[in-house]
């Protein structure tokens, strides 16, 4: 399951590390010793049950929580660990929200221009973002008026559209009926390889977490 | 447990521990670029607080003589009977029309329920206004019966009497709506038990629904006693030695900082000490509260020949706490001359009201934000601390602020004094609560996964605050900015003693106007703030019968 990008030569670069990173909630350890390693182009799932702490294992990687112990590189780089934290916006790392978390006030173009500077290159690649997702032409929609896989897939596209080093999915599919569950979770698979994105995405569905490795080419 | 790499842990090379408990956005510290505006509005409101205490206790001496004055005395019985008083007869009046509106058949009785709330559009200093205007001397009843019988004077309406009157007739409101809410909220299967065993409709009434009303009656009878405590413009019209009249006379006739200062000290403990009891009565009342389940309400009493007894009753009310003021207002302005010159006063004293207004909304909000988004999204005891605070706004009285920022402006920050900068510190701290509240239940309304999506896709603090959150919380930006503006509109001894001399505004207009007895001149500025108060209430209702029809 371990898929390799097209460019062969960062194929073997460690994109993220995590070396036994902690986290506790007042005096309840939620997270321990976790490690974990993933290689440029790779998508991992973690799988496990509900409230086991996944949530919170991205949203450590993602800067969105502090780490109480270990460290965390990406690319080679700590961004946490030792007293450091870099908060999210310089970690270059993007996120799928389990509920998407489009922004309600903008429409489906500027929720995926929003990470991106102003002019010609930012709506080149939101076009071309809207396009890898098969949103083309959606853009002057308000995220309200999509259904759940099209909101699905303008949250992917908003993520993948500032091209960031990681890509976090926490529960991507959850909210999706288990028919377009599938046609979805395929989709989201060929555009992640695609953007040859490396990418860690959580479920608690055995059957989901497998078949992300059985279903590749 | 994973595919893909290499995952390692301890227990079962699991990564499970513990219990999954989200807690929103938890960063370690909360970012300074919230927390240092936040002190700072922190230290503003408790200036005054601080700055009474340091004045009262700053020449040992001077507290004990006047505290111990007799005439301190006679004012702290006064400020307490007067509070009693209204709480009592304002809620004798509220609870029967609350039950009139909602517990009934009482014929048009949407009509009604806007109706009851009414009064408070009508700011109780232009209702003081009214009643001296009709009953006092020189007023529209002496003129009336001057001509046929000779009578030049009537039994005074000044003291104790209007004071009552007046605060009685324009405070009800508070317990009208609490009381009202609370009937709502009965559970109907109550009252059906106490009907099963035996009881009738109305033994049912007493027995059952009151005591389920009490600790409302109670809140709601509290908060009209603090409305009475903090109320200047009635007592003052009014001439009846309370706190805040004292208080304006003291500052007004000598240079005694000390006096003055003391004797506002005296008045905050007392609207702290109601306020800390209406705290504890609304939390006894949510312990009442045993489920609140379906959509039920109480089935309505049928009042059969009564009902009209009950129209009569909603009727004399309306009459004398709106309809009376109202045409006592319009008999005034219509008396009054309305030369060139009156109409280009009146157009400065708007324009000052509604610029005033509107500047003073911009700047709460603007203060109230950082708070407001440290104890929504940040919360831990520091910063509820600082939520917590900010409701020394709800404690102090206006008179109280006034005081203590007219002698800070003066002593410490002489450029600011006499400004409306220092008008419109005033007014933020007196209000700030208002804003906060409104934006606090906006920003409790967006999801904290929407401000992280912001920060993952490369945005800061700041830049999530602009492009994201101001935008989800615009309902309660609006709210809190005209709630403030609105308020601020019809405040009265804020506006007088920061206000610049020559600085006019509606309010100042209606009690120079009303202190010389020129009724005339008083009668359009009020008229104009009526309306303007009026408006959001007219589109309350207005979406209320719309929802209800």
């Amino acid at each position: 399951m371990i898929q390799r990008p097209a460019s062969g030569d960062r194929s073997n670069l460690r994109a993220l590390l995590c070396l036994n990173i902690q986290k506790r909630f007042g005096d309840v350890p939620v997270v321990q010793d976790l490690s974990l390693s993933v290689t440029t182009g790779q998508i991992m799932a973690l799988l496990g049950s509900s409230g086991c702490g996944k949530t919170t294992t991205l949203r450590m990687i993602a800067g969105l929580e502090t780490i109480d112990g270990g460290c965390i590189e990406v690319d080679g780089d700590l961004v946490a660990g030792a007293g450091r934290h870099d908060p999210p916006e310089r970690r270059r790392i993007g996120m799928v929200f389990q509920d998407y978390a489009l922004f309600p006030h903008l429409s489906v173009a500027r929720n995926v221009a929003f990470g991106l500077g102003r002019g010609g290159d930012a709506r080149r690649r939101v076009d071309e973002s809207l396009e890898l997702v098969g949103l083309g032409g959606f853009g002057d929609r308000m995220p309200q008026d999509l259904s759940g896989g099209q909101q699905q897939r303008v949250a992917l596209a908003r993520a993948l559209a500032p091209k960031p080093r990681i890509l976090l999915m926490d529960e991507p599919f959850s909210n999706l009926d288990p028919e377009l569950r599938i046609s979805v979770r395929g989709e989201v698979r060929d555009i992640l390889r695609d953007a040859g994105a490396t990418a860690v995405l959580v479920t608690h569905d055995q059957e989901e977490a497998l078949a992300w490795p059985t279903r590749l080419p | 447990m994973a595919i893909g790499g290499k995952v390692t842990g301890p227990a079962h090379g699991n990564m499970i521990i513990g219990s999954h408990r989200m807690r929103p956005f938890a960063m370690r510290f909360p970012p300074m670029i919230f927390v240092i505006p936040a002190l700072m509005v922190a230290l503003l409101m408790l200036a005054p607080v601080v700055y009474l205490i340091v004045r009262a206790t700053d020449s040992g001496s001077a507290i004990p003589d006047t505290l111990i004055r007799a005439r301190t005395f006679v004012v702290i019985r006064n400020t307490a009977l007067l509070a009693a008083s209204v709480a009592v007869s304002a809620s004798l009046i509220a609870v029967p029309l609350a039950w009139l509106t909602t517990g009934t058949n009482l014929p048009n009785q949407r009509f009604w329920t806007v109706v009851a709330a009414l009064p408070l559009v009508i700011p109780s200093y232009v209702g003081a206004l009214t009643i001296v205007a009709a009953m006092g001397p020189r007023g529209i009843f002496q003129g009336w019966l001057e001509g046929p019988f000779g009578i030049e004077r009537l039994p005074s309406i000044y003291g104790f009497f209007g004071s009552w009157w007046a605060l009685t007739l324009f405070s009800y409101p508070y317990v009208y709506l609490g009381v009202q809410a609370a009937f709502w909220g009965i559970d109907p299967a109550l009252e059906e038990a106490a009907r099963s065993l035996g009881l009738g409709p109305f033994q049912s009434f007493f027995r059952v629904m009151i005591p389920q009303l009490r600790p409302a009656i109670a809140a709601g009878a509290l908060l009209s006693a603090l409305y009475t405590v903090s109320d200047f413009g009635v007592v003052s019209l009014m001439r009846f030695d309370v706190f805040t009249r004292a208080i304006y006379v003291q500052y007004q006739s000598s240079f005694d900082r000390t006096a003055a200062a003391s004797l506002a000290l005296v008045l905050v403990a007392f609207t702290i000490m109601i306020l800390a009891l209406e705290w504890w009565v609304r939390g006894r009342a949510r312990q009442y509260r045993v489920a609140t389940g379906a959509a039920r309400t109480v089935r309505r009493v049928d009042l059969g020949r009564w009902k009209w007894l009950g129209v009569g009753y909603c009727a004399i009310i309306f009459v004398s706490s709106v309809v009376l003021p109202l045409l006592v207002l319009i008999y005034w302005m219509m008396r009054g001359t309305s030369t060139g010159e009156a109409v280009g006063r009146l157009w400065g004293q708007a324009v000052n009201s509604a610029s005033v207004s509107l500047a003073a909304g911009v700047v709460t909000v603007a203060l109230a934000l950082p708070t407001a988004v440290l104890s929504v999204r940040y919360r831990n005891r520091f910063t509820t601390l600082l939520e917590r605070q900010t409701y020394l706004g709800y404690a102090l009285p206006g008179v109280a602020i006034a005081l203590a920022f007219v002698y800070i402006g003066a002593r410490y920050v002489p450029s600011l004094y006499q400004t409306i900068w220092l008008l419109l510190i005033g007014y933020a701290v007196r209000f700030l609560p208002q804003a906060l509240g409104a934006e606090r239940v906006s920003l409790l309304q967006i999801s904290p996964r929407v401000e992280e999506a912001s920060r993952t896709l490369g945005e800061n603090v700041l830049g999530t605050l602009r492009r994201v959150t101001l935008h989800l919380a615009r309902p309660g930006l609006v709210a809190g900015f005209s709630l403030v503006a609105l308020t601020v509109m019809k405040e009265l001894p804020v506006t007088m003693m920061l206000a610049p001399i020559e600085f006019e505004t509606l309010a100042t207009g209606i009690w120079q106007a009303t202190q010389t007895g020129a009724y005339g001149r008083a009668a359009a500025p009020a008229l104009i703030l009526i309306a303007v108060s009026a408006i959001p209430s007219f589109l309350l209702s207005r979406r209320g019968l719309d929802q209800a029809g």
